[in-house]
């Protein structure tokens, strides 16, 4: 009875997401295993094996797998699946991609962005966009599992697996990458950051959301976006918080001119305290939000990168 | 080239859910039911490329109960040459729907199938994946726009860190993101002609899938509610709160 967790990584470097799924793996089946697909690649697959509670790393290192497109993933998981009862990848555009061609191929239903194990076949996971929790139980046979990664601590370093470099799979010739665009920031990864600083569209045009870059530049925040303020080309898809967007819960989340849509407030309403800046006192956020301004937002942002340079907030850290 | 969509009947996106008292599921009773929007996304890309000479014929496909019906009509008003669908009451898990569509692709043989990367209802974000696997094709999910080739489809995909763009090679499956486009309403006149359109009935059976659903639900349930906080006059009682907290320093 086995474990077997699917990394998420950039080949460099291996991503917070997989030790979160390896604290939700481990409530499923044990011992857990890691595989790490992907080029060149070994210095993730030594991070996965310091994980605490992993036994064996599995490294499949070849071209093939260099961007872990979905129909590669596919082929190489289905050829080492037969040994774990339970499959596990993080609810990332990665793993949402791959994992559902592993279940169909071996005919299992996939339970998707599980937030809780309540037992090993039974799992909680939001449905309608957060507005209910359903608590589903999975048949009897392996489990194919994504899992939110937000919802569960990131497992402990300390361990000491061994790596195993394992056969790949032959090119399927579905589909081959082109290019790819990724947003360059030097600040912490939306999903992993302490503070997130979100907009909505009340910021009015994205020559406004660098209002908001100074303040996160002195906290350390990373910088977020709700839909309509993506959907308005303030800021790329990938800043988007929200159920068709990111899950976050950092420690802080300051909602600024964001009304507080459901479908945004079921990606970030996990987050710690909640701090709402919107100049309508009507606004949605204002119900969830632990602390509320209502202020005109290009009189309070300002105001509010003053006041954290006066007291020297972030800089003590 | 055949492009065939498949569409859910969801609850609004506008509508409040409510879960019912002895959590047994969603209460749906008389509540304003739509297409999945991220469906509506797909079916105005497949029409788009009809109207630009690149797809032949659009096939609306919709697994549900009899008034999924008016799902497909919408679908057929908005530029849908005709529709199947496979009456179902009842959940039906993606899984059995992926191979209730696979059975249907077999039939109809589509260069290109299209539709929304989740449903609102149960957010599984799998159904397109699955159909992708068990037809053995290639798939490009998220999509964020569409270059359609020769035998090839480029997806760029919204994938966490940006934009990914993958090359498919046809058939493919390809599910849509928020950002392809902005689906068009139905005109009046279009609405009275896709009355017209044809739209073919079929039964799970005939299509050989078993769709009793295989997971049990035991529960669904509101999600733990957050006290709403205190409202602050100013910046500086803010930023007091905050760091009373503890979550700036």
């Amino acid at each position: 009875m086995t474990a077997l967790v699917i990394a998420e990584h950039d080949n460099k470097t291996l991503n917070d997401a997989t030790a979160k799924t390896v604290t939700a793996a481990a409530l499923v089946s044990s011992p857990v295993h890691i595989l790490v697909a992907g080029q060149d690649c070994a210095a993730v697959a030594d991070a996965a094996a310091k994980i605490a509670g992993v036994e064996k790393v599995l490294l499949a290192d070849d071209a093939l797998y260099a961007r872990m497109l979905a129909e590669n993933m596919e082929t190489l998981i289905l050829g080492h699946a037969d040994t774990y009862d339970a499959i596990l990848a993080p609810a990332t555009t990665t793993g949402k991609n791959y994992l559902p061609r592993v279940a169909a191929k071996l005919d299992v239903p996939q339970i998707s962005e599980i937030i809780a194990v309540v037992s090993p076949d039974t799992f909680e996971r939001p449905i309608y966009a957060g507005n209910a929790i359903e608590t589903v139980q999975a048949p009897p046979g392996k489990k194919i599992i994504t899992v939110r990664t937000t919802a569960f601590k990131a497992a402990a370093t300390g361990g000491n697996a061994r790596v195993e470099m394992i056969s790949t799979a032959t090119d399927p010739g579905l589909s081959r990458f082109v290019d790819e665009n990724l947003s360059k920031s030097e600040r912490p990864d939306l999903t992993s950051a302490k503070i997130v600083i979100s907009g909505g569209r009340g910021l009015g045009s994205a020559e406004n959301f660098k209002l908001l870059d100074q303040i996160a530049d002195r906290l350390g925040a990373a910088v977020g976006a709700s839909r309509a303020a993506v959907d308005a080309g303030y800021l790329p898809n990938d800043f988007q918080v929200g159920q068709t967007g990111k899950a976050v819960a950092p420690d802080l989340y300051l909602a600024i001119g964001i009304s507080g849509a459901i479908q945004h407030l079921a990606g970030m309403k996990d987050s710690r305290v909640i701090a709402a800046i919107n100049k309508d006192s009507e606004a949605p956020i204002f119900q969830i939000a632990d602390y509320g301004l209502v202020a005109d937002l290009f009189q309070a942002i300002p105001e509010l990168n003053d006041e954290i340079a006066k007291r020297g907030i972030g800089q003590k850290a | 080239m055949k492009v065939l969509v498949p569409v859910k009947r969801v609850i609004d996106y506008n509508v409040k859910v409510r879960v019912k008292a002895d959590q047994s599921g969603v209460d749906l009773a008389n509540l304003k039911m739509s297409m999945n929007p991220f469906d509506e996304i797909a079916v105005e890309a497949a029409v788009k490329m009809k109207e630009s000479g690149k797809a032949t014929e659009v096939v609306i496909v919709s697994v549900g109960p009899a008034q999924a019906l008016d799902t497909i009509r919408t679908a057929l008003a908005m530029g849908g040459d005709r529709g199947i669908l496979v009456k179902v009451e009842g959940p039906v898990e993606p899984l059995a729907v992926a191979k209730l569509l696979k059975a249907i692709c077999d039939e109809e043989k589509p260069g290109l199938v299209l539709t929304g990367k989740q449903a609102i209802d149960s957010d599984a974000n799998q159904t397109g994946q699955m159909l992708a696997a068990l037809l053995g094709w290639g798939q490009g999910t998220f999509a964020h726009s569409l270059e359609l080739s020769d035998g090839t489809i480029k997806v760029a995909r919204e994938i966490d860190g940006g934009l990914q763009t993958v090359s498919l090679k046809l058939p493919a499956v390809v599910t849509t993101d928020l950002r392809l486009n902005q689906p068009r309403y139905a005109s009046l006149p279009n609405i009275m002609k896709a009355k017209k359109k044809p739209v073919a009935e079929k039964s799970p059976g005939d299509l050989g899938v078993d769709v009793t659903p295989r997971c049990k639900v035991l529960k669904v349930a509101e999600p733990a509610k957050r006290a709403g906080g205190v409202k602050v006059k100013t910046v500086a009682e803010l930023v007091d709160k905050l760091v009373e907290a503890g979550v700036v320093t």
